[in-house]
Parts: C-alpha cells; structure tokens; sequence
C-alpha cells in the first residue's frame, strides 16, 4: 500500500524540534507557519480537516514570537508551534461553531484557558478544526460543515468527534492539535489516524471554554506524532484554573519526568473483556496488536496480566444515559434568544422550537431527546440513577484493579478506520466505537492511545494505556516505551 | 438603624366563615446583598444601566463555567441557623425549563440536598411557623415586554436585562402552617426583621430585592387535609400580601360552596383590581428534569466554618423583643415595633439610665417615629424621669421631646425655656388610696417585692395616677404617698 501524499505526520518536524529550531534562531516561526499553512491549502481541500484557518492571525502572531526571540526573549517551550484547535473551545474573536448551524458564525468575547495557555507557551493557532457536531459521533461524519477524509485513506473516516484534529496532526498540518474526549473522541480518532491521543485525568486539565458535551465527562487533550510532544503539551495547558470548579487544585503533573525511565518491573493489567469476545465486536488483528504491546512492555521488564472489569460491558449503556442527560441540559442555552441561529417563529417559544429544529443536526437531536426522557419524571431513577449506579461501580472495579497493575492495556478503537458512509445510517452501530474508552471517562482515570502498527489494511491501529486517578505520570512513562519498540519496528521493517 | 416597615393597614381580616380553615404556605425569596453575583465576578447591584454587569458566565454562553461565590454560601448559611435549620452538606442542581430571561435555559438551584432544612420561625406573637428548607438558587434577568397590555402574548417585542441574571437568592419554603392573613404578614416582617439583623440582603418587597409567593387553600374547621392550592404571585408589599390571601381564600370558599372546586394553578395579585388572575395552569406540572450541577462541587461547610456561623450571628429580632419586654415591664410582642424600627438598643440604654420603660415605649412608638435626631439615651432618660416626676405633663413632654430631637439638650432646660411647671396635686391622697384598693396584687408587689419589682410597680401606679390626671400631676408628691402608704 502506497501512502497518499496527504498522510505526513510532522511534515515539517515534530513540536520539539520546532520549538528548538525557532528559539535557537535556526528556523522562524513565521517560516516554519507559512510552511504549514501552505500545506493546509494544497491538501485540505481533500481532508477537510479544517472548519477555519486563521492564516493571517497566525501569520501575525508568528512575526510577534520572532520580534521577541530577536529581542533575547524566552517565549516558552512551544515556540512557534503551530496549533490546530478543535472547533468546540472557545476562541475570541475567531467563530467557533461546534460544526453546527446553530452557531455559525458566533465569535466568542473570550477564550479557552487551555488555548491562552498554549499560545502563551509561544504555540500559534493556524485554524479551528472539524468535529461532529457539538463532539456528538465517532467518525467526524455528523458535521453540518461536511465529513473529514482520514489523511491515511480519504475514503476512509478519521474516527470522531475530534477527527478533524486528529487528520490535522497526521496530515502535517500541524504537529499538534487541542481534542476533546467525553466517551473516547481524542483516542478513537488517534487510533484511526495513527497519532499520539491523551485524555488526561478528569480535572487535570481545565474545561473553561470548551463548550460543554456532557460537562462531568468532557475533557480537553492533546494530539501530537510523539509522546514527548503529548506530555510538553499537557504540562503547558494543565493545573488548576480558578475559571474551572472541577478542576484539580493543584499545579500541573509532570509527565514529562519519567518518559525515558523504562517499564522495568511496572505491572501491566489486559482488561479481559477488551481482549477477547466479551464484549463484541473487536476486531482479530487489533486484539492481536494489542497482544503484541503487552508482549514488548513484557520485554522491557514489566510484568503482564489480566484483569476483569465485569462492569465494563456496561460502560455504553450507561455513558449513552449520562451523557445525553447533561447535553440536554448543556444545549438548551442554544435557544435563538442571545446568539447563533435565530428563526423566527409567533411567539418566544416557537421561535425556540424553529431555531432549534433548524440549527441542530438529527444525532443531536436524537442524544437531547434521549437525554430528556432519561432525566424525566418518573424514568429518572431507572435511567439516569441507574446509570449512576453503574457508574460508581465502574469505578469500585477500576480502583480494585489498580491495586495489583500500575497501568491496564485495552484497544482504543475495536476496528481501523472504516470507509465513508459506513455506519452513518446506524447509531448503534456507531456507538460501538467507543466501548473501549467510555469506561475511562466513566470513572474519569487518565488514558491514551499509542500508535502500534497496522491492521490487516494497512491502517494504523493505536493501543491504550489507562492509568488510576492522576496517574498520568506512569501512563506516560508506558506509552513513551510503546512508541520506542514501534519506532524501533518501523526503522526495522523500513 | 431606622428601616422603613410596610406594616400595611390593619386589616381586620375579612371574615372567612368559622366553618373554613386557611392554610397558606409562603416561598419567600431574598436577594442576597454579596459584592459580586453567585457565579462570576459581576457586580451584583441593583439599578445599573441593562446589561451593564454581565459577562460570558452569567450570559451563559457557550463554553462559559460558574465558580460559586463563598460569601452567598455563607451568608445563606447565615440565614439558615437564623432560622434554626439544620445546615447540612449540600448540591447545586440544575432545575431545566426554557425561559428567555434565563440564558442558559436551566437555573442552577438546590433539589434534594439544600444548604439548610428544618428550621422555624416564631412570630412577635408566639405563633411557630416550620420552615421546611433554605436554598441557594440564581436569579433570573429581566423581561420588559414592549406593546400590547405589557406582557409577552400581546408584546411588539421584549427587551432582558441580564443585570440581574446569576444574582445569589436565598429561597425559604415554610410548610403550610399558617393559619390567618395576619399571620402570613408577621411571619414575613419577622423574616424580614431576621434578614435586616444578620445584614444579608436589604430585603425590599418594591425592588424586589425580597419576593412573596403565598400557597394557599382552605379546608373545613377541625378537618387535616391539604386540598388544591393556588400559587400566588406578584405580591408587592406586606398589606398586598394579606389581601390577596384573603380574596383568594374567599375564592376557594365560594368555590366549595357551589359545588365546584379551585383547580391548582398559579394566580396573579392584581393590586389595582384587589383580586388574583389565572396565570399559567399547574394541572400539568412543569417537568424540571433536576439533576445535580456538574460543573459544581458539593458544599460541604467544615465544623470549624459551621461554629464561627453560629457565633457570628447578632442578637435576632425575637430575643430583642424578649430582652425589651423584660425591661420594660411590658409584653414581648407590644416590643415587637421598637425591635423592627431597630430602637431595642436606644430604649435599653434609656431604660438603664433610669427612666421608666413603659413610657420610653410608648414615647419610641408614638413620639419619634420619624427618627431619633439629637436624641441620646441620657437625655432621653431625664425627660423621662421629669415626665413621671409629674414636673412635665405628658403634652408638655412630647413638645419638649421633639425639641430635642431636633436640637439636642437637656430636658430640664428646654422645659424652663418654654416655661413648663408642674401642676397644682392637692386632691392626690384620694386618688392613690381608691387605686390602692381596686388593685391589691399590685400593691403587694409594691409592698413585698424585690427592688426592681417595687420600682416597676411605683411606675405602674405613677403611671395610672398620671392618666387620671392627664399628666397633671407631680409624680413626685405621688412617689411621696405610695411611700407614706407602704409602711
């Protein structure tokens, strides 16, 4: 298989080599920025990655960053780093649209802590990336903008909801990009496109900005082609925010700081039910890499085993009540009154109801209507509570579990990316995607997907790696040993 | 202190026939005066230009997250031991139904876990009024509907103001205890009076800094059950407040009589029509789909917060009262006016410094309504003393107790100045003797009481004798008889 001129992860080198080259004067931002942006406009019409690219923001910005290094100034450790920013955090000035009608065209008066972070480490925005609709899908297809193309096969998805980031990032566009993840929708798309996805610990990284999907599972991560890069990112954007209730009150962790320390005597835990025919569905060659990952932690002196999570199995059902029960709460602020999609109607309420029928596309539609009735009187407590219930439970297994393995391993995604169209007539279908990952946002542990090899397509295949609660340090230390053995397999094999 | 109180008139409420019972349960919101709003960092001040204080998280837009202000928490806690409600671990919920003045189309509230349940209330005249819960919630922004009759089915169109939207409210639900209109009144003057002490919330019923909404049903005498109740709304003031609990009561009872019955909706005061109209029907109650706030943590007040709560509350309007009564001589709820003007402190103080404390009342409540002035309790005493010496009559006191109001001084001087003597006391022996005689048990108490008891009752006697003779007399030459009398 031959790979399509719009799959270059890292095109013009990874966020570390470029921050190094535009601090150390070797290369400027403004170069290293029109270098990305020209590829953004020869390819993005094929991948459509893209809702908006801020080209001359950036351009602006760029010549900023180089004035102050010419001026001696330390401008952080993503200086010049081109950032591509999933289309859900909020971005003054710049339209932020979730990929909705509803919102085309609002520009937010403020924006995102994790994006004024960034940029205040020296990282520029290029653009805001598509994502299915307000976060709500698996393939990046439910977008009112149109479906993002998977760099690595255009007639192929590239996973969702952040699959507009996560082809940014594997099409060089930029060597890195912002995700959000509520039920796996940065390491699904990671897995698909073959980058490097983290959904940090829930609170390890604020949500200010980020317009809320289901607000007690929601959490921003990076996307990036290395390890190191995902970590640099992490500790940038992380620690408390006073803006974010739920955040940590404490400073950022330090994921950086054990990513060349090894696996030597780790324990690492296979969640039986991702691994086998326990819960269906999971493709034979991603359970083979997924073996094939334990097999080289092993080598590096970790010790593997298995771990039951029973309740796993009931992470969708549960995560499909949750979820929808807060987007229902979330979304009925987008009511035509203050911003975004007005239609006219007789009175206050119709005018509510047109805006809405006419602003939201039918997945959200149909996740606010499931969201109500499992909130409603009389099903609340069948619906809703029970899916608390089983949520809590979630959390009992994972945190029995973590006292016998330091990590647990499972696939990311049950399959490699599928063709355009495939599932998109079938909910259900779809939202089997995300039975390896909704558990971790569940029980809000930290977890990642790590690229590991090929499908029998040729497709990438990621594996993940969850951690306990802010245990992100010892994720990170996992996947950085990961990505050598793939790396080391791909000079091999090369 | 001098707070402006909306008694109303005295209404002697329309006779609700013996055979009916009320029961009226009140929801009392209160506006919490706290520097900034309950979730974001806006003012939270009333009569600024619209839409002036807002910003991302009080408009609710996308993206935008609340922080809680500690000071609402605390002052609602505040309350809520004021009340003598449990103060418990407690979570925000979200309470779901679409409004335009409501920018995130949910209000963040309490549902099954407020900040304070449990609690009661005494009213001036004894009366113990349940409150079943004190909870947090955010305030609403403000619709002006422009065309039609002012409101929104036949408005051109509206204009919100979001000032007050996300401004920190205190909501308490009594059950359904009360029993008459006039206690309804009380029970809200002395939530009000509660309120003003603790320094929560400037509790004005016309800026809607204070808001009423009074439950009510009737049943027949003698008989426990709860029957259909209205909800009533748009209550501007104290006397708004008992006369709408009484044409609703008479509504509910016409009702009943003719065979027909009230169905449960809310219902709107009318001020100038003085009568209630149909709102928007309950009979299919609003689904709020409530669940627990997650962009909120649990509030959850240490032991340590919770004690320093309890010794920060300042005496309460009831043990004002209590503390006056006892002074004075007189019934706690005859304090009740002096304690809501915010006067307990200057009457003790005047008391203490040696005057009689059934005359500084009454003088308080009659005399210095519009404000104590130059007035200080030393000064006041000495007129006091002067007016039940029988040197002043009672005119002649309050003529020279408004001088000093207005000027300062000493009693004694003003009274020269204005050429004031004490009146001729010669058919006195007489008069002391027959009231003697028509009251025995206070002459008893006179006699073989303690000291204070004796001084209370010379004041009783003095008090009388001054009546009959319209303050003609020389307290004095009395004070001399009862002596003569005693031995």
């Amino acid at each position: 298989m031959t790979t399509p001129e719009t799959a270059s992860p890292a095109a013009f080198g990874d966020a570390q080599s470029i921050a190094n080259d535009v601090s150390s004067g070797t290369r400027t931002a403004a170069s290293v920025v029109a270098n990305h942006l020209d590829r953004i406009a020869t390819h993005d019409g094929e991948v459509h990655a893209f809702n908006v690219v801020t080209a001359e923001r950036a351009m602006d910005a760029a010549e900023s960053i180089d004035q102050r290094i010419a001026a001696g100034e330390d401008v952080g450790p993503l200086a010049g780093v081109p950032v591509a920013v999933k289309d859900n955090m909020c971005t003054r000035g710049v339209a932020t649209t979730c990929s909705s009608k509803i919102l085309e065209g609002w520009e937010p008066p403020y924006t995102a802590t994790v994006v004024e972070r960034l940029t205040n480490a020296g990282a520029i925005v290029v653009g805001k990336t598509n994502l299915d609709e307000f976060a709500m899908g698996s393939s990046t297809e439910n977008s009112a903008f149109g479906p993002t193309h998977n760099p690595w096969d255009l007639d192929k998805v590239p996973g969702g909801s952040s699959g507009g980031s996560a082809a940014a990032v594997a099409a060089g566009f930029a060597p890195v990009s912002l995700g959000s993840d509520t039920g796996g929708s940065i390491r699904q798309p990671a897995s698909l496109c073959g980058v490097v996805g983290v959904k940090p610990t829930y609170g390890a990284v604020s949500r200010y900005g980020l317009i809320a999907f289901g607000s007690s599972l929601d959490q921003i991560g990076p996307f990036t082609t290395t390890v190191a890069d995902s970590a640099t990112m992490f500790e940038v954007m992380g620690g408390h925010d006073p803006l974010d209730s739920t955040s940590a009150n404490q400073p950022a962790l330090a994921v950086s700081s054990k990513l060349d320390a090894g696996v030597d005597g780790l324990r690492v835990g296979i969640i039986t039910e991702m691994a086998g025919d326990v819960i269906e569905g999971i493709d034979a060659d991603v359970i083979a890499r997924l073996r094939a990952a334990a097999t080289a932690l092993e080598a590096g002196g970790a010790t593997v085993g298995e771990v039951s999570i029973p309740s796993s199995v009931y992470g969708l059902p549960a995560y499909y009540m949750v979820a929808p029960a807060e987007a229902s709460s979330n979304l009925a602020r987008f009511d035509g009154v203050r911003y975004g999609l007005r239609v006219d109607g007789a009175n206050t309420a119709l005018m509510n109801t047109a805006s809405r029928t006419g602003g939201f596309g039918p997945e959200v539609k149909r996740r606010i209507m499931l969201g109500t009735y499992a909130l409603s009187a009389g099903y609340r407590d069948a619906f809703y509570g029970k899916a608390q219930q089983i949520r809590t439970k979630i959390i009992e297994e994972f945190t029995a579990a973590y006292e016998h393995f330091d990590v647990l391993l499972s696939p990311a995604s049950p399959s490699t990316a599928f063709a355009l169209g495939d599932k998109a007539a079938d909910p259900m279908a779809m939202y089997l995607n995300d039975v390896c990952t909704i558990p971790s946002n569940l029980s809000g542990q930290p977890s990642m997907s790590v690229p590991f090899g090929v499908g029998d397509d040729g497709m990438p295949i990621g594996v993940q790696i969850l951690a306990p609660l802010m245990g992100d340090v010892v994720m990170f230390q996992v996947a950085a040993e990961l990505e050598r053995v793939a790396n080391a397999t791909n000079e091999a094999g090369a | 202190m001098y707070y402006t109180v909306d008694r109303g008139p005295e209404v002697h409420e329309p006779s609700i026939p013996d055979a009916w019972e009320l029961v009226v349960g009140l929801e009392v919101h209160v506006e919490l005066s706290t520097k900034t709003k309950l979730f974001c960092g806006c003012a939270n001040h009333f009569g600024s230009e619209p839409n002036t204080n807002v910003c991302p998280t009080c408009l609710g837009l996308p993206g935008a997250l609340p922080v809680i202000n500690a000071a609402a928490v605390t002052s609602a806690m505040r309350l809520g031991r004021a009340l003598n409600c449990e103060v418990k671990p407690s979570v925000m919920a979200r309470k779901n139904y679409f409004y335009p003045d409501m920018p995130k189309d949910f209000q963040t509230s309490q549902y099954d876990q407020p900040t304070n349940e449990n609690g009661w209330l005494d009213t001036p005249a004894g009366v113990r009024i349940n409150i079943e819960r004190a909870h947090i919630e955010e305030d609403t922004g403000k619709s002006t509907h422009v065309g039609g009759d002012g409101r929104i089915s036949s408005a051109q169109y509206s204009l919100i103001d979001y000032n007050r939207a996300g401004v920190p409210l205190l909501e308490i639900v009594s059950c359904p205890d009360i029993r008459t209109a006039e206690e309804a009144k009380a029970y809200v003057a002395e939530l009000r009076g509660i309120v003003l002490a603790l320094d929560v919330s400037d509790a004005k019923m016309e800026e809607g800094s204070m808001r009423v909404d009074a439950n009510v049903s009737v049943r027949p005498r003698g008989s426990d059950e709860l029957r259909t109740r209205c909800e009533v709304k748009n209550i501007n003031s104290l006397s708004s407040l008992g006369r709408a609990i009484a044409y609703e009561a008479k509504r509910h009872i016409s009702l009943y009589d003719t065979g027909d019955r009230p169905i449960q909706e809310t219902r709107h005061w009318d001020e100038e029509a003085g009568r209630t109209r149909s709102g928007r029907s309950k009979e299919n109650e609003e689904d709020y789909r409530y669940f627990p706030e997650p962009d909120l943590t649990p509030l959850v007040p240490s032991v340590e917060e919770l004690e320093a709560i309890d010794a920060s509350l300042p005496e309460l309007p009831g043990a004002q009262r209590s503390a006056l009564a006892e002074a004075a001589g007189i019934s706690a709820p005859d304090a009740g006016l002096i304690v809501e003007r915010g006067h307990s402190q200057f009457a003790l103080d005047t008391i203490a410094a040696g005057a009689d404390g059934a005359r500084v009342v009454v003088h308080i409540n009659n005399n210095l309504a519009g404000g104590l002035g130059e007035l200080t309790p030393e000064l006041f005493a000495g007129l006091v003393q002067m007016e039940t010496a029988g040197d002043l009559t009672s005119t002649q006191t309050k003529t020279v107790l408004a001088q000093m109001v207005e000027s300062g001084g000493t009693a004694a001087d003003i009274a020269a100045a204005k050429g004031f003597e004490a009146m001729d006391t010669s058919e006195l022996d007489g008069m002391v003797d027959d009231l003697i005689s028509s009251h025995p048990d206070e002459w008893t108490r006179f006699c073989e009481g303690d000291e204070g008891d004796a001084k209370k009752m010379a004041g009783f006697f003095t008090g009388q004798i001054m009546k009959a003779t319209k303050g003609q007399a020389d307290g004095k030459v009395i004070a001399q008889i009862l002596n003569s009398r005693r031995s």
